[in-house]
């Protein structure tokens, strides 16, 4: 039973904690896993979650940041004001649970649908553009001397990642072929500035509240590079759930974006976040092709990623949106 | 030859009987995949309905718009290339046409739910 490890653990960092309940697993594959639990205190309970490689489970792998580079980043976070959960504890050999973190659990929702049409979160939507762009600000400024290493991409860079991944699955796609040659003779070249990117800030990372948002979690694609494709990545079409006519999450217009972006003392580039927004486009449906061989290949040989393979498509008329709108 | 019912009766009958008896009867992450499920033998159902006729205009496209004729993988392999190479490119009559016309019947089977597809239908 993992309360048991749980339990000794709790007690080295948290003096007084008695135990833990409720221990349940929220999500995991298998090298990653998310479990919720609570801290049992005399002064009352604590929310907590723990994400961790399972013992036996060595470094993160391929893009992956590492989850001891992701607890760095989400105290720095923390610590810089930006919404980000607190890091409790960095688990030890001596704890028996693998590598990983404990943090503070934020209570709040992810699921993209209820964020876009619940009575509950109707106050937040107006507001929530331009608080994320201020909170993107944020994480582009934090300091560089304190980042743990990450790997350094540009855009170059990672055109030629989708390229070798996309024409790994040997199945021709003339859309994707059209926007690898558009992303080729529109890349923007290094950034003038290369700050800490988060990576995959968009929603299902986000904990949003009626208040708006109140936590950004996973930063395991973090990395450093143009601070613009954070920006691109939260306009793709994909993570507007249907809302399609508001950019940013489908709750909110790239202005206000910029606007939250700006106010907190930075610079955004619009020509190129809609270069890292093609760039995010493609990515999402290489993706979904990535999904489809999982599946085919084991051994997660389940419907939903059957089913996300059949969801490339959705890019491909995205990307002829942006790079062959009809009618003009 | 083989009998009836045919295969996209069958199907049907199946996610009928999942979507209106069983569906309504599971929650939680089974609920879930069990609409996954349904879903998926839609799209099965839509391919047998539009996937010959769509497969069939495109390759007549291909065939027209490469002046070269071969299975719809390899016309498609022969597409890719030239965009990738730059021989072909939006400029060349017939590439938009093409491209549109294949991801909207593309769409028509995997995502017709889709708020572009449906935008693209609407407006086209």
């Amino acid at each position: 039973m993992i309360e048991t490890e749980l339990t000794r653990c709790v007690a080295s960092f948290h003096p007084g904690a008695t135990g833990v309940t409720g221990a349940a697993k929220l999500s995991g594959g298998a090298s990653q896993e998310t479990w919720t639990f609570d801290i049992v205190h005399p002064n009352g309970t604590i929310g907590a979650i723990l994400r961790r490689a399972p013992p036996g489970y060595g470094a993160a792998p391929g893009r992956a940041a590492g989850l001891d580079a992701e607890a760095t980043l989400m105290q720095l976070a923390h610590d810089a004001g930006l919404p980000s959960p607190k890091v409790m504890h960095v688990l030890r050999p001596e704890d028996g649970l693998g590598r990983g973190f404990i943090m503070a659990r934020v209570e709040g929702e992810t699921i993209a649908r209820k964020i876009l049409r619940d009575e509950e979160f109707a106050g937040a939507r107006p507001i929530l553009a331009r608080q994320l762009g201020r909170v993107i600000a944020g994480i582009h400024g934090l300091p560089q001397a304190k980042l743990p290493k990450l790997r350094s991409l540009t855009a170059t860079r990672e055109i030629e990642d989708l390229a070798r991944e996309y024409h790994s699955f040997n199945w021709p796609r003339p859309v994707f072929e059209l926007a690898l040659r558009w992303l080729r003779d529109h890349d923007p070249g290094p950034s003038s500035e290369t700050t800490l990117v988060h990576g995959d800030f968009r929603h299902g990372n986000l904990i949003i509240g009626p208040d708006g948002v109140r936590a950004v979690l996973d930063w395991e694609l973090a990395h450093t590079g143009d601070p613009m494709e954070d920006l691109g990545w939260v306009c793709v079409n994909s993570w507007r759930f249907g809302e399609i006519d508001k950019p940013v999450g489908g709750f909110g217009t790239r202005e206000d974006l910029f606007a939250g972006y700006e106010e907190a003392g930075r610079k955004a580039d619009p020509e190129r976040v809609m270069f890292w927004e093609v760039m995010g486009t493609l990515r999402w449906g290489v993706m979904c092709c990535g999904m489809m061989q999982r599946f085919r290949s084991g051994p997660d040989h389940s419907m939903e990623r059957a089913m996300i393979g059949r969801r490339a498509s959705e890019t491909e008329i995205d990307l002829l949106r942006l790079l062959a709108p009809r009618g003009r | 030859m083989q009998d009836e019912p045919t295969p996209t009766e069958l199907i049907k009958a199946v996610a009928d009987f999942l979507r209106s008896e069983i569906a309504p009867a599971i929650k939680g992450h089974n609920g879930f995949k069990l609409r996954v499920g349904i879903n998926a033998l839609d799209l099965v159902t839509r391919q047998l309905a539009l996937a010959e006729a769509g497969d069939a205009t495109e390759a007549a496209r291909l065939r027209q718009l490469l002046g070269t004729d071969g299975t719809l993988m390899e016309l498609n392999r022969v597409l890719s290339e030239k965009i990738a190479g730059g021989e072909v490119d939006l400029k060349t009559p017939g590439l938009s046409e093409h491209l549109w016309q294949t991801t909207l019947d593309k769409l028509a089977v995997d995502q017709p739910n889709y708020a572009s597809y449906k935008r693209e239908l609407a407006t086209k």
